[in-house]
């Protein structure tokens, strides 16, 4: 069970209440996912991405805690408006922690998710599309790493789990 | 942080209707259970019992008087069986590793359950990394009741311990315990029969005689009593040594100045709940029934967690919400005034959900989804029903921000 203190700070609380750009989008022109609702905490972001490459609106779905549902609002209205790479390159899970209020340090990693997806879908646009510019790196960025981690955990867990039925 | 917290606690309010229902963690103290400790903290018996002048010895005669009291609530033959602690967690320390340390001879094997509070898997964990123990965790069945023949296999003459919780605390499963007990006493007459039976006591009929169990667990905020004070009971003869070192007072188990307004109230909490004890429980049963009938008749996507029945202790509820996460369930329903707790991992780095819903197969996402309540017998129908209100509208709510997401 959940034992530890979270002492979410209003506006994590006012997001969680009130977020803003939620729901699927039906024209996006990527959609990403990160997470795993095994590990309680999974987000999908939809972009739509002009010819420009400029992020004309995004939105999210979240199956998560309120720190997830929080920083994943702020994300949305964080990258509207910015061209593909400032996205890339402004927003770090830092960035979103402290534009929400900051969070307790065990939801670091709920806003590292959400980070982790918006990279992920600006990946996935550039694979669609068959080129990569060259201030996209190949290697993963941190939070995309960790978004990884988190889904192979998820894996592991769920494998162990279907092991143990079938004994 | 703190300010923070200041913060969230002034979203709640203007909140019309408050239901505490968070009882497997915390519970509120009734007045007359309050009414009942304050004089000895002013007036009378606050002295220490073991020194010679009136408010020890008036302190010794309501520490002798509790003891008896709460050992004839149990049926043990005599009140030095009884151990006060300072709870639960303290009470099942002193069992494990008090009869662990006491017995060398008896071997180094300890068997418990798959669904065993955390504190008792966190000794018995303890003990296998420090002191060389090995540990069997015995699986359940869907239900979370202990399979009996895989018990029977993992006893044996090298088994010094055996806990298994009278009833769970998540899920309510009431165990076969006394099928239990005997089948390990005929496997190793030597083993000694350890049982967490917290969430049993006040609940269910629970005799140490009848079950003849060789160490009990009791733990006085579960019957709302004051945190802060459990008892362990320990059948006479078993080999039990202390596990803190300090001044000993009136118990030989337990170091330090016996804490008599906590045993009072602990006493009081006790006296409540058994002297009315089947209207007690046919009060928390009904008022149990209404809740869960009523989730079930307004509400889809859910499951029910552990038995039915009388396999199943009378407050307790548990269900799982899918497509909701619940940490966002427990705080969306504390902003309109109803306080549960979930078996999310949500708040945890390690992700892992409840260990209990994970043992009865649910899957993750399952057990991430569940709320845990446990009624009293001081909540009314009118708190149910308006529980039943909230709870639909906060689950739509938390629903509709999961959208397409994290349906598996």
């Amino acid at each position: 069970m959940s034992r530890t203190p979270l002492p979410y700070n209003p506006k994590v609380l006012d997001l969680f209440r009130n977020p803003k750009n939620l729901g699927k989008m039906e024209d996006a022109t990527v959609t990403a996912v990160a997470g795993n609702p095994s590990c309680g905490d999974m987000v999908t972001f939809y972009l739509k991405i002009s010819e420009q490459e400029i992020i004309e609106k995004a939105s999210f779905e979240s199956y998560g805690c309120a720190a997830n549902i929080a920083t994943s609002s702020v994300v949305t209205e964080m990258v509207k408006g910015l061209s593909l790479k400032s996205a890339w390159e402004d927003l770090t899970w830092k960035k979103v922690t402290e534009a929400v209020g900051g969070l307790p340090s065990i939801k670091f990693h709920c806003g590292v998710l959400a980070v982790g997806a918006l990279k992920r879908a600006i990946r996935m646009y550039f694979e669609k599309k068959g080129t990569a510019p060259s201030w996209l790196p190949q290697e993963h960025t941190f939070e995309e790493k960790q978004a990884l981690e988190e889904e192979e955990l998820a894996r592991r867990l769920t494998k162990r789990l279907k092991t143990e039925e079938e004994k | 942080m703190v300010e923070n917290v200041r913060e969230l606690l002034k979203l709640h309010e203007g909140i019309k209707h408050e239901v505490y229902l968070d009882n497997e963690n915390s519970s509120m103290v009734p007045q007359e259970v309050l009414d009942a400790m304050l004089p000895y903290y002013n007036k009378k018996a606050y002295g220490n019992p073991t020194l010679t002048h009136k408010p020890g010895w008036e302190a010794f005669t309501a520490i002798m008087e509790s003891s008896q009291k709460i050992s004839n609530s149990i049926g043990a033959k005599i009140l030095e069986e009884i151990t006060f602690t300072p709870g639960e967690t303290e009470a099942n320390n002193l069992a494990l590793m008090g009869a662990a340390f006491a017995n060398p001879t008896k071997g180094k094997k300890i068997v418990i359950s798959e669904i065993e509070p955390i504190n008792v898997m966190n000794v018995a964990t303890d003990l296998m990394k420090k002191y060389g123990y090995t540990t069997t965790k015995v699986p359940v069945n869907p239900d979370g009741i202990v399979d009996l023949e895989k018990l029977k296999e993992a006893v044996d003459k090298e088994t010094v311990l055996v806990s298994i919780a009278a009833v769970n605390n998540e899920i309510g499963a009431v165990q076969p315990l006394k099928e239990a007990i005997d089948i390990v006493k005929d496997k190793n007459p030597r083993t000694i029969f350890h049982t967490d039976a917290s969430d049993a006591y006040g609940r269910i009929p629970f005799n140490v005689q009848n079950l003849k169990v060789d160490m009990a667990t009791l733990s006085s905020y579960k019957i709302m009593g004051p945190r802060g004070i459990g008892a362990l009971y320990i059948r006479e003869g078993v080999n039990v040594e202390k596990i803190l070192e300090g001044q000993i007072g009136t118990q030989k188990l337990w170091p330090g100045i016996e804490n008599t307004p906590l045993i009072v109230g602990f006493t009081k909490a006790s006296e409540l709940a058994f002297n009315n004890f089947d209207a007690n429980v046919n009060r928390m049963r009904t008022l149990r029934d209404k809740l869960v009938d009523g989730v079930f008749a307004k509400m889809t996507d859910i499951k029910f967690n552990g038995p039915k029945g009388d396999r199943r202790a009378p407050d307790n509820a548990n269900i799982s919400f899918r497509r909701c996460e619940g940490e966002a369930l427990t705080i969306e329903l504390s902003l309109h005034g109803v306080y549960v707790s979930s078996g999310s991992a949500c708040s945890r780095r390690l992700l892992q959900p409840s260990h209990v819903l994970v043992a009865i197969g649910r899957r993750y996402s399952e057990a991430h989804g569940s709320i845990l309540m446990k009624v009293t017998r001081y909540h009314t129908e009118e708190d149910i029903t308006y529980v039943l209100d909230v709870l639909p509208i906060s689950v739509e709510r938390i629903r509709k921000i999961v959208g397409s997401t994290g349906v598996d």
